[in-house]
């Protein structure tokens, strides 16, 4: 692994993370988070679950919550992710966030979860290959 | 080479390709084995492991509520098969999200019969790839013990 002077960069294997991210993910399904636990930890990245949206806007409550990237999936208990999204917004939370959707999910369901306050949509299940591009580019704007 | 580790990796290799040429496994199982390595060398059977688990939980759940007879709740059936159908996608259980598919419109249909026909296939189906992939981790086993590596499988 190299770093600079600074430490702000690292190399993982052959892929690059341009600053190192922390990540909350929300989702109801254990396999999923795991799946993207490890997603996150292979491009260099730490993280931290919520089950559903609920869980994931309690985070933030105290105001102390400092993520660089929210994976939200759509559809939760308690709370699902256009509520959340919007609620965190609301709450002036400025992470990015990417909604996590299904390809059963139409036009106007995503447009919907966009319009929440989402930076980008991306379809299950994801893959390194899928989300290493889009967080290089968000992080680089 | 040892001859007896060659035949192991040799027949781990026919076992894998079969998997896929049978349908068990899509290409998101060669994703989830792309990110296993030294920092998570048993990342591969925690998350199946996680994913039996959900489909014990999940097929139990759809049990009860189709067994509430006249008045099953499609939408709670539903929901537990959205769930299945995530979790199945994201670990490249192939024949199990597609029974999903189909059961999910089942559902939406209020197909009760189809609905209990279906979820049998997915009780079937998710036991069978256990026991499949069961058998391959005893092969990968097999192949340290014998001190060789585990290869990696090109599918296409």
């Amino acid at each position: 692994m190299a770093t600079t002077s600074t430490g702000d960069i690292e190399k993982t294997k052959s892929v690059e993370v341009k600053k190192k991210l922390n990540v909350l993910i929300v989702d109801d399904d254990p396999v999923i988070r795991k799946l993207h636990e490890i997603i996150i930890k292979s491009i260099g990245g730490i993280s931290q679950t919520a089950k559903n949206g609920e869980e994931a806007v309690n985070i933030h409550r105290d105001g102390n919550a400092s993520f660089d990237l929210i994976l939200m999936d759509k559809e939760m208990p308690e709370r699902d992710g256009l509520s959340a999204t919007k609620k965190l917004r609301e709450m002036k939370v400025t992470s990015m966030i990417i909604g996590v959707t299904t390809l059963a999910d139409n036009e106007e369901e995503r447009k919907a979860f966009m319009e929440a306050g989402l930076n980008h949509c991306l379809a299950k299940p994801l893959s390194k290959a899928k989300i290493l591009p889009l967080i290089n580019n968000l992080m680089d704007a | 080479m040892d001859a007896h580790v060659a035949q192991l990796q040799m027949q781990y290799r026919n076992y894998i390709l079969s998997l896929y040429q049978q349908g068990f496994l899509d290409d998101q199982f060669t994703e989830l084995k792309s990110l296993q390595d030294d920092g998570s060398p048993d990342f591969v059977a925690e998350v199946l492991s996680l994913f039996f688990d959900d489909c014990v939980k999940l097929v139990g759940n759809m049990a009860r509520a189709l067994d509430q007879i006249g008045t099953v709740d499609f939408c709670q059936v539903g929901a537990n098969v959205h769930q299945l159908k995530g979790s199945s996608s994201s670990v490249g259980a192939k024949r199990v999200k597609g029974l999903c598919i189909n059961f999910k419109e089942l559902c939406e249909a209020k197909n009760y019969e189809g609905c209990v026909r279906c979820l049998q296939q997915v009780d079937i189906e998710y036991k069978t790839l256990k026991a499949k992939l069961q058998d391959m981790f005893n092969l990968e086993k097999q192949i340290v013990q014998a001190g060789g590596i585990v290869p990696q499988v090109d599918i296409n």
